[in-house]
């Protein structure tokens, strides 16, 4: 069901029908639900789950491929002593690290893992629409299956709807059936939940698969009120249409405690069908080592130490 | 009439004074059995944490030269000296001693600071060495911080025990967990207040208050621990924290109340470097 076209009167007509969101309430039941208490065995179901979300994210400027391979490698076998941890959701890199990443995991038994680039000039989306296409298609062609693109914020606040409507819908159509698409809102930047709320919409009828919060580049990023928002307007979508969006925080989540408090998210706002990698991922690079100490806690009895993880 | 204020007794991990996380609290009493306080009893969650604080605090404490970490130590003292009637008034309360006794434990305890602050830049030169080798290669072998260090204060010292158990193991550039003596804890938040005003960095010492047969356990099997100074466990208490602790080789030291660069180089662990002569 298509609820608007790209024309301004059908995305503003659309956009006014959404409520506002309740900002103070919006805090108080993401912080109510932060104090839910997850032990023993929901707790090692909980780990397990949080790893395979993990986007396993690397992207510095001194990103090499000895580290995307390393990170791989990771991604594979999070922990080498233990073969029951799950692999990752996904590898998550620069467009120009995707083959590397593609030819490692292909040969490391990682065929399974699929590898997302983020894309359309990240991490500002500060690119002609040319550029962001050939990033987009480079990518897909160099065997990336996720296309992690960001919108254009200044175009959003300053009310130019039509364009990211446009550019988000001609980046799917590149994708087509080749690669999902996660649309990253750099909710840091949208100000207000309100513009959280329209920007979600805007880009689950534009076509996204996924949503996703930020880039990781901007502070603050994944805060639950914005990741409640999001969930929420996943579910209303699903109400309203019966597809299934997925949706990804990213950025600032780094302890199993916070990554819990995320499923807790999921499971409360969007539904139990949310809680699996194809609809919910985290995107996170500390958080895995996070979680693989508290489950050598959970498994030896007494608390790990750092240096019996790897070294990013 | 005025009600007088009671100070809550907290805890001190990571430069914050935090409850317990698992909101106990334990009561003390004076020798005669009349009640003093209720200081915070630590569960192994705090101990956790504060494991956490000291190993982030670690790379920065020390990396910070030598000299700098003598400064600091030296400033403990002059901060402790301006608060020695507090601390002679806690010895008093909870050691049952006359008050000439418990200033004289706090003026050893302060000059104890000033005794270790010496020690941070000399250590490397004194027991570290110029090694004689053949081949054209300058060897040194040189003294460094084991690491994240948990440390069992005696328990039968409220304040010079407790100091005589910190000041090496932060002299020599390790970051410590310093667990109080059981029945005498009120000194060692005392001490805490002044180490948060005396520019030791948050994290670099952590003090715990609560049950010493609670915490032993828990301290003994944690892996990110390297070293621990057992000299306020019992000897059946310090036999399973050997046991627990060989599982990552922690250093395992007691001691008793005296000065000694020992007590630095039981937390030091010697490094010997090569290089070439002529580059």
């Amino acid at each position: 069901m298509r609820v608007m076209d790209g024309t301004l009167p059908s995305i503003k007509g659309f956009l006014k029908t959404l409520s506002p969101v309740d900002q103070v309430g919006a805090e108080a039941r993401a912080a109510m639900l932060a104090t839910r208490s997850i032990k023993t065995s929901s707790k090692s179901w909980a780990i397990d789950m949080a790893i395979s979300m993990i986007d396993l994210t690397t992207l510095e400027g001194a990103d090499t491929a000895g580290k995307v391979k390393a990170i791989c490698n990771k991604a594979v076998r999070p922990d080498p002593s233990d073969s029951t941890v799950p692999h990752v959701g996904a590898i998550c890199v620069y467009n120009d690290m995707v083959r590397v990443a593609r030819e490692h995991l292909d040969a490391s038994g990682g065929k399974d893992i699929p590898v997302a680039a983020v894309s359309t000039a990240f991490p500002s989306g500060r690119a002609s629409l040319e550029v962001k296409k050939r990033d987009t298609e480079d990518a897909i062609a160099n065997g990336a299956a996720e296309i992690d693109m960001v919108i254009d914020r200044g175009a959003f606040l300053s009310g130019d709807l039509v364009k990211v409507f446009n550019e988000i819908e001609f980046i799917k159509s590149i994708c087509g059936d080749k690669a999902h698409l996660k649309v990253i809102l750099e909710t840091g930047e949208l100000v207000t939940l309100d513009n959280v709320r329209k920007a979600s919409y805007l880009a689950m009828a534009a076509g996204a698969d996924f949503i996703k919060t930020s880039t990781g580049k901007v502070s603050p990023a994944a805060t639950a009120p914005v990741v409640l928002v999001m969930l929420e307007a996943v579910r209303d979508w699903y109400e309203m249409t019966g597809t299934r969006i997925g949706v990804k925080p990213a950025g600032g989540i780094r302890t199993t405690k916070d990554a819990i408090k995320q499923l807790v998210l999921v499971n409360e706002t969007a539904g139990p069908e949310w809680l699996n990698p194809g609809l919910f991922r985290i995107g996170a690079s500390a958080l895995l080592n996070d979680l693989l100490m508290q489950r050598m806690k959970l498994r030896d009895g007494h608390y790990a130490g750092s240096n019996y993880v790897t070294l990013d | 009439m005025r009600i007088d204020v009671k100070k809550t007794y907290k805890l001190y991990i990571g430069g914050a004074f935090p409850r317990s996380e698992s909101g106990r609290s334990y009561e003390i009493s004076d020798k005669k059995g009349n009640f003093i306080a209720n200081p915070a009893q630590a569960s192994r969650k705090d101990l956790r944490d504060a494991v956490v604080a000291a190993r982030a605090a670690h790379s920065g404490w020390s990396s910070a030269t030598a000299f700098n970490r003598g400064q600091i130590l030296y400033r403990v003292a002059e901060i402790m000296e301006g608060r020695t009637s507090q601390f002679v008034d806690e010895i008093v309360a909870t050691e049952g001693v006359a008050p000439a006794a418990a200033k004289k434990q706090v003026q050893e305890a302060i000059d104890l600071w000033v005794w270790y602050s010496g020690w941070c830049d000399k250590i490397g030169s004194i027991y570290g060495s110029t090694n004689q080798v053949s081949g054209a290669f300058y060897n040194f072998t040189i003294p460094e911080s084991v690491g994240v260090v948990a440390a069992f204060a005696p328990q039968k010292s409220s304040l010079l025990g407790l100091v005589h158990t910190i000041a090496p193991i932060i002299a020599g550039g390790n970051t410590v967990i310093a667990i109080a003596s059981e029945k005498l804890p009120l000194c060692a938040i005392t001490l805490s207040e002044a180490l948060a005003t005396s520019d030791l960095p948050g994290g670099v010492v952590n003090i715990l208050t609560g049950i010493t047969s609670e915490l032993a356990p828990w301290a003994g099997s944690h892996m990110e621990i390297d070293a621990i100074d057992a000299s306020g466990l019992t000897s059946s208490q310090d036999k399973e924290v050997r046991v627990s602790g060989a599982d990552n080789l922690k250093r395992i030291s007691s001691f008793k109340a005296e000065a000694t660069p020992q007590r630095l180089l039981a937390f030091m662990e010697h490094k010997t470097v090569w290089h070439p002569i002529g580059i």
